[in-house]
């Protein structure tokens, strides 16, 4: 018994520590390159890096409640053009008012999601397939919409202020920074606090275990996928309004930085084993790695080599804690 | 009958906490079959494990050809002419009976680079030839019958030249008329001088194929038997004699108590068919068989409506219809799985989080969770069942297999259900835990649950139940209530002897 104990105390000890090891590691690049260019913790600069993990933060908190549950989703680029191209187009076609217009591009997120959790539960595709499918279709469908060109918002010079205006006051704190902090917080309780999360993590961990306990399990996957589309709603959001415009040509690639987000921030690809902060912490290392990497005039290409080499380290430090 | 082609001598093998072969000696001579027979866990499959390399053991010797050898591991055993056909076949479904026959010694061309599918094809049918077989050697194996496929095994086996065969169960899923195919063979096999362990449960067949019987009892040798001189009963005493000393569970008086559930014509694929019983509240029912008698199937049919063709179920006397889990639980019956590391926790996750899993509507308002009132429930249980952890944050995997086991009865007894399926509720637990388990048992029968227990230790299928039904093959073939309840009696049904003698069947 009292082994037991030891051994648990020690596990759970070392669990814990991959919280502070990942904090860590945000730590040291931060001081890293504040030693090469003081410049780095600049308040104009960390806003700087703030505003760069907004898109990737969001995409990296919705396909983590995925990933929670031993899934992926590998759509969240392309449905984050989609829902922004579907915005555009409510609001400068079909005439929708503009909250109206935001809370339909959303809401098409949302939806999105849910269907893929309708391939994955219902037509048994692998979760790979299902959203690889979605991605395909939605990367499709946006081109398609826009006719393959930009939709301008110029006519609603509200739309630019959702992001890049300041609500607060503060020049340079963005309300992209604001409402990422904000889907933060809703994300942490929801899986911290709420039947979503534990579900999420219970069928990561056992599936047939929660299933026989009579969880619903495909109701929640499905509710899952559409939570991630709806994070991935308001990322595109966020991105045609610091742009002006929705951008049908972009989006794909970008979930795989979101993945890289979670995954360096301990969530196990073959579920139950993430939590939030882990999250937006493996974002925010990406962000302040890529920002450091330009300040020190490394070129764009080589800074996704570095990003590769951290994810691998990453994954590679958390299966030897779990060999210990 | 000359002298034995392989000899295990003084075999000893202890895994924590359990002597699973204790001071076993067996030998089998060329040409000949030499069953081996014993209860679940009586160390037969482990004592053959050991020869052919899959476990080593602990002391002891093996002597090949008046030699003595050293198998450490299954290629050791291979080189030496020891091959085992496992009861789960190892072979590659998207591949052909040729492929899979040559496997990993592919024949190739002149330049040692392309493979020469012709070749083995050609050896393929060569070697079923042997055996006055035919095969397609280009069909796939996931097409073939199971009886196909343990052909394909065992050939494979002949092409490593192996001199001594071990068949672990091979009748378990085959028809009676491809069982006497595979007899067909295994005699063939004897002439040509190989020597076969032949591990079954099933008796009378060991009557038509086994030279000599050996008995297994608790991991220890008990007798050595030419199968001429055997009789049936005989091996039976053997196999249950342990002394005695039995703890029996005292008979269920009150028969006029509410039936909790009543299956009636319940079908669910070969493993289960017509199966009806019923269990009164505060009724223990024992389910006895060997393992593969469709135990497992019937609760899983019950539970989550796995393979379910037809049948009734009767819940408090309402006719229920139960297409997956969440209708059983609905209903008011609740499972806890044999393999409950696989099937009955979420190991990763904490004790406060697996015992609500079931009843989490009772602890959450608007999807967001009452924690304090999860946690007073689960340190309510914790108390009740003695689960011994921590701290209800103690993740369950660093739980020992009893207090595991008190998990999942807690996250059941959580959500209140009247019925409760055990399925080998003692498996994996050590004694002390094992004497908790069977006291929590006759607990919840007297605050009147329904209880079924499936168990394959005949021991605690006395110990705890008030009635008894038997398995064999699918169906029940006995019911022993009282007095009647006795191991051989069990071990009749089990191995179905009473069709034969006439005895009273389901």
């Amino acid at each position: 018994m009292t082994q037991t104990k030891t051994l648990g105390k020690r596990l759970t000890g070392t669990e814990f520590s991959h919280k502070l090891i990942i904090i860590a590691v945000l730590v040291l690049l931060v001081v890293f390159f504040y030693i090469m260019n003081p410049n780095y913790l600049s308040y104009g600069n960390i806003m700087t890096i703030l505003l760069a993990t907004c898109v990737n933060g969001m995409l990296a908190l919705g396909v983590s409640f995925v990933i929670f549950t031993g899934g992926i989703d590998i759509s969240v680029g392309a449905v984050m053009t989609f829902s922004s191209v579907m915005s555009g187009v409510a609001l400068t076609r079909w005439g929708f008012p503009l909250p109206a217009a935001i809370l339909f591009g959303i809401l098409v997120g949302g939806f999105c999601g849910a269907v893929s959790g309708i391939g994955v539960t219902k037509m048994f595709l692998p979760p790979f397939i299902a959203t690889m499918a979605m991605q395909m279709i939605t990367k499709g469908l946006s081109l398609v919409v826009s006719n393959m060109r930009p939709i301008y918002f110029t006519s609603e010079p509200v739309y630019q202020r959702i992001a890049t205006g300041s609500f607060l006051g503060i020049s340079g704190f963005h309300n992209a920074i604001v409402i990422l902090i904000a889907v933060t917080i809703i994300a942490y309780i929801l899986f911290s606090k709420t039947l979503i999360g534990r579900y999420s993590l219970a069928i990561g961990s056992n599936e047939e275990a929660a299933r026989l306990s009579g969880v619903n399990v495909d109701r929640w996957k499905i509710g899952i996928y559409a939570l991630g589309g709806l994070f991935a709603g308001v990322g595109g959001l966020i991105m045609s309004s610091r742009l002006g415009s929705a951008q049908p040509q972009l989006g794909v690639g970008y979930e795989l930085e979101a993945i890289a987000a979670a995954v360096i921030g301990g969530s196990s690809l073959s579920g139950g084993e993430g939590s939030i902060p882990g999250t937006i912490i493996g974002a925010l290392i990406i962000s302040s790695l890529t920002n450091g990497l330009r300040i020190m005039s490394v070129p764009t290409e080589l800074q996704s080599a570095f990003v590769g080499i951290v994810l691998a380290f990453a994954v590679y430090f958390d299966q030897m804690r779990k060999k210990r | 009958m000359g002298n034995e082609l392989i000899q295990m001598k003084d075999i000893c093998k202890s895994f924590p906490g359990v002597r699973a072969v204790d001071n076993v000696s067996y030998g089998v001579r060329a040409g000949e079959v030499h069953a081996l027979v014993g209860e679940n866990g009586a160390g037969k499959s482990t004592l053959m494990k050991i020869l052919s390399g899959v476990y080593t053991k602990d002391s002891g010797s093996i002597i090949l050809n008046n030699e003595e050898v050293n198998i450490t591991n299954v290629r050791d055993a291979q080189a030496l002419g020891i091959v085992m056909i496992h009861q789960e076949l190892n072979l590659m479904n998207h591949l052909t009976v040729a492929e899979n026959i040559f496997f990993g010694r592919e024949a190739k061309k002149k330049s040692r680079i392309i493979l020469d599918s012709k070749r083995q094809e050609e050896e393929t049918v060569q070697m079923y030839a042997r055996l006055n077989l035919d095969v397609d050697p280009r069909a796939k194996v996931g097409r073939l019958t199971v009886a196909q496929r343990q052909l394909v095994e065992i050939v494979k086996a002949l092409t490593y030249d192996s001199k001594i065969l071990i068949m672990d169960e091979p009748t378990a899923s085959l028809t009676s008329g491809e069982v006497e195919d595979l007899f067909r063979v295994v005699r063939a096999l004897k002439e040509d001088g190989r020597a076969i362990v032949y591990i079954s449960h099933k008796l009378e067949e060991l009557k038509l194929i086994s030279d000599r019987i050996t008995v297994m009892r608790d991991g220890q040798f008990v007798a050595t038997l030419n199968t001429e001189e055997a009789s049936l009963d005989a091996i039976i005493q053997m196999m249950v004699g342990r002394e005695v000393f039995e703890t029996k569970q005292s008979p269920f008086e009150d028969t006029g108590a509410e039936l909790a559930l009543k299956v009636e014509n319940l079908n669910a694929g070969r493993m289960v068919q017509d199966v009806s019983f019923h269990v009164r509240r505060g009724e223990i029912l024992g389910f006895a068989g060997l393992v593969g008698a469709g135990r497992t199937e019937t609760a899983r049919a019950i539970f989550a409506g796995d393979g379910y063709t037809s049948g009734d179920i009767y819940v408090g006397g309402k006719k229920v219809t139960i297409k997956g889990p969440r209708d059983a639980i609905r209903a008011g019956i609740a499972y806890l799985p044999e393999d409950r590391r696989e099937l009955g926790l979420a190991l990763g996750m904490t004790v406060d989080e697996n015992i609500p899993m079931a009843s989490m509507s009772k602890f959450s308002s608007f999807g967001f969770i009452q924690f304090a009132k999860s946690a007073a429930n689960s340190e309510k249980q914790r108390g009740v069942l003695d689960i011994r952890t921590p701290s209800i944050r103690q993740k369950v995997k660093f739980l020992s297999g009893g207090n595991q086991q008190k998990v999942v009865l807690a996250k059941w007894l959580t959500r209140n259900c009247d019925v409760i399926i055990f399925d080998e509720p003692t498996k994996g637990i050590d004694i002390g835990a094992k004497n908790e388990i069977y006291k929590l048992l006759n607990e919840l029968a007297e605050q009147g649950k329904a209880i079924i227990m499936i168990s394959s230790e005949l021991p605690e299928i006395l110990r705890v139940s008030h009635r008894v039904l038997v398995m064999c093959e699918g169906r029940i073939t006995g019911e022993l209530v009282g007095d009647e309840i006795d191991q051989n009696r069990i071990m009749n049904f089990a191995v179905k002897r009473n069709h034969a003698a006439g005895g009273q069947v389901g």
